[in-house]
């Protein structure tokens, strides 16, 4: 990317220091923060007022101290659909990423607040939600397919191919899991290709949209 | 008439008939044990003869269950606890003490035994047992033997009178059998009192249970915190001085122990996480029973399916003991019964919550066995909640629980049944004109009447021949007396169960 122009963002988390951190380790990569708020109505006000070009929400939000901050992002991307949102929490559920992920217009990261450590991978996270991509975290995607593995197509998967499809739900590009996985980029997309062809999905050029797929597929299985 | 029905009648009544004839043998013996023991203080005949007589009124209430359909509980009070050493290794009973248990548990038994109301009352149903059998059960007997055996033929009008009696006597049997079974419930059942001393107990065990599991879930927590987090902050803490120290020396093993102590902290906070889990899930405490019970069923390696219908949230304690229980229960499907498919229904029944979890598994599951399931029934009954476990060899299983008051509102939410069109009639009546018989034709024509005044006014009781004058008298007063107390009885009745339940005894009505 030549010229990047910086993102905004609405962040909400009610933990004074959490917010602060997160809005300094935005800011420092050049994100515009244009509102931290603290609270489930002041974020659903920002949401839809401001209209950043992404979102990131705590889970638990005052006044109600329950699911608030999710409650508020699922409101506002049905006002605003595709409305970029990424969620983290202490605890990952795959009943959340669900949810999130039901509309299928992607955008959408579900991560542990642990993951905010890694500076840089938080960020590109971030970053891959801004531009319509998805971000699970890394324990949904292990839980999901615990829970899934006693399903007919999955088993069918070899373990190769079970750990791309793991990396491809986490929302990686086929280069960065040919990085993980040191594999050349094209046998990743031999990989990719054997798995559609194993699940019957249609492939398609939209690297997102495959991955919704795939996240698509892994609820439906569940019924 | 119903030939079977009255045989087994004739059958039964006179099965226990003649068990009454040998309890006049009991009888005699209880006399003279209740003499010897009263009257010369041979106090050990207290134990078997009352031993005696609690497994006669035994086979009297099974009968009762059995035969008359009026299944009667045992009404004694719970056995005395053995009697434990005291610190000094002395057994003490009142002020006496003793080396051995043996005489303080002899002194407790004998005296729980004559001091429980229920020993009382089976004595006076022994005694009055011969009796009341003997009129109830055998009297028609005679009344039959009686009219077939006199020669009754030369006259004819006789002769159908006899064969008449003898008849109402087979056909009045199943209702003498009811009358004798209503006879028996009424001095072998328990008493209020009683009822509750087994109450108060169970719920003494209860609160024990309780009180322990909680304790001992403190401590493992206590533990884990210790073991766990506690001890990754520290090394954090001792890392982070080393890279200090570190930091100028040499950067590069700065730098690498840096990473060490992230990954710490990242194992720190999941061990926490699963600590949380394990004390009050996130989910339950954000999204409540349902949705707790979704996110279970989507992690779980089974195929599970969830049905929930309730319409307001239960109190959080509540759902904390259902979730565990469900969870539990799950992870035996999982574990024991080698199910692949589970199917959790949680509904609300009235005010109970009530939950059932049915695999296919292979079945077997036994609660006196397993822990697991002895554990739930323990997390269970702090809320009075009973778990049923139906495990046929071979599956499938079926666990179902009830927590009885798990919805309880606060008492106000409740919608009460409107009273049917005919009780408001009759209510309306009785209060709009109760006062015309008790009042002027019932009291006035009374003082009338007593004071002999020849005024007869508009009192219809005065007009009447003398001989009915006080018979209509008192019939206004019944009358009216009895047309206000129809129109109280009536409502009061008809929300008697709300009324139970929501009074208090400083809010005697029920709100509006």
């Amino acid at each position: 990317m030549v010229l990047q122009v910086s993102l905004r963002v609405v962040i909400a988390e009610d933990l004074y220091l959490l917010r602060d951190g997160l809005v300094h380790l935005l800011q420092a990569h050049d994100f515009e923060v244009v509102a931290a708020v603290e609270s489930g109505p002041e974020l659903l006000r920002a949401l839809t007022g401001q209209r950043p070009d992404v979102a990131v929400v705590d889970v638990r939000l005052p006044p109600t101290f329950t699911d608030e901050g999710l409650q508020a992002a699922l409101a506002a991307r049905k006002a605003i659909p595709g409305l970029p949102v990424l969620v983290l929490s202490q605890h990952v559920e795959q009943l959340y990423a669900r949810e999130l992920l039901a509309d299928g217009s992607g955008a959408i990261g579900y991560l542990l607040k642990d993951r905010v450590f890694n500076a840089e991978q938080f960020v590109d996270a971030v970053r891959r939600v801004a531009s319509g991509g998805t971000a699970m975290d890394p324990e949904v995607i292990a839980k999901l397919l615990v829970s899934t593995a006693r399903h007919e197509p999955l088993a069918a998967l070899t373990p190769r191919e079970r750990e791309v499809l793991e990396l491809m739900a986490e929302g990686r590009s086929n280069a960065a899991i040919s990085q993980r996985l040191f594999l050349s980029e094209s046998a990743v997309g031999k990989h990719t290709a054997s798995i559609f062809g194993k699940l019957d999905l249609v492939p398609s050029d939209d690297d997102n949209r495959r991955v919704l797929a795939v996240l698509t597929y892994l609820n439906a299985a569940r019924g | 008439m119903d030939m079977r029905k009255h045989a087994t009648a004739i059958g039964r009544a006179l099965a226990l008939g003649a068990l009454a004839g040998l309890d006049v043998v009991l009888v005699a013996l209880a006399a003279a044990a209740v003499a010897l023991s009263f009257g010369l203080g041979m106090i050990f005949l207290i134990p078997p003869t009352t031993t005696l007589i609690r497994r006669r009124t035994r086979l009297g209430r099974r009968l009762n269950g059995t035969w008359l359909g009026a299944g009667t509980q045992a009404p004694y009070l719970p056995p005395p606890l053995p009697t434990k050493p005291q610190p000094d290794g002395w057994y003490r009973h009142d002020r006496q003490l003793y080396k051995t248990p043996r005489w303080p548990d002899w002194n407790k038994r004998w005296l729980w035994m004559i001091s429980d109301p229920a020993t009382w009352r089976d004595l006076l149903w022994l005694f009055l047992n011969p009796v009341i059998a003997g009129t109830l059960l055998l009297l028609p007997f005679f009344v039959i033997g009686y009219c077939l055996v006199t020669p009754w033929y030369p006259n004819p009008v006789a002769m159908s009178l006899g064969l008449g009696a003898a008849i109402a006597a087979v056909a009045a049997m199943p209702w003498l059998l009811r009358g004798y079974g209503w006879w028996n419930h009424l001095l072998l059942s328990p008493t209020a009192k009683s009822v509750l001393a087994g109450r108060v107990q169970r719920l003494d065990q209860v609160r024990l249970d309780a009180v322990d599991s909680q304790a001992s879930e403190l401590r493992r927590i206590e533990r884990d915190l210790h073991d766990g987090a506690q001890a990754r902050l520290v090394a954090m803490g001792m890392t982070l001085g080393a890279v200090e120290e570190l930091m100028d020396k040499d950067p590069v093993a700065a730098k690498a122990l840096l990473g060490k102590v992230r990954e710490a902290s990242s194992t720190a906070l999941t061990e926490l996480r699963g600590l949380v889990r394990g004390i009050h899930p996130p989910v339950l405490a954000e999204r409540g029973l349902g949705d707790a019970v979704r996110a279970l069923a989507l992690d779980s390696p089974l195929k599970v399916t969830v049905t929930v219908d309730l319409k307001t949230r239960p109190e959080s304690p509540v759902e904390s003991a259902a979730y565990f229980s469900i969870s539990e229960l799950l992870t035996n499907a999982a574990r024991h019964g080698g199910a692949d498919r589970v199917w959790i229904d949680i509904s609300a029944q009235d005010r109970a919550l009530r939950v059932t979890v049915t695999d296919d598994g292979s079945g077997g599951a036994d609660p006196s066995l397993g822990s697991g399931l002895r554990g739930i029934e323990r997390r269970l009954a702090a809320f009075d909640g009973v778990l049923a476990v139906s495990s046929p060899p071979g599956g499938p299983t079926t666990a179902t629980f009830d927590l009885p008051t798990a919805l309880l509102t606060g008492g106000c939410g409740e919608k009460k049944p409107r009273l049917p069109l005919w009780k408001v009639t009759v209510i309306g009546i009785c209060w709009g004109l109760g006062w015309l018989p008790l009042f002027p034709q019932g009291v006035a024509a009374l003082v009338l009447k007593l004071t002999g005044q020849s005024e007869l006014s508009w009192f219809y009781a005065l007009y009447l021949p003398e001989p009915w004058q006080w018979p209509a008298i008192i019939f206004n007063i019944a009358l009216g007396v009895s047309m206000y107390a129809t129109a109280m009885l009536l409502p009061i009745r008809h929300s008697r169960r709300r009324w139970m339940a929501e009074a208090t005894p400083s809010r005697l009505w029920f709100c509006r």
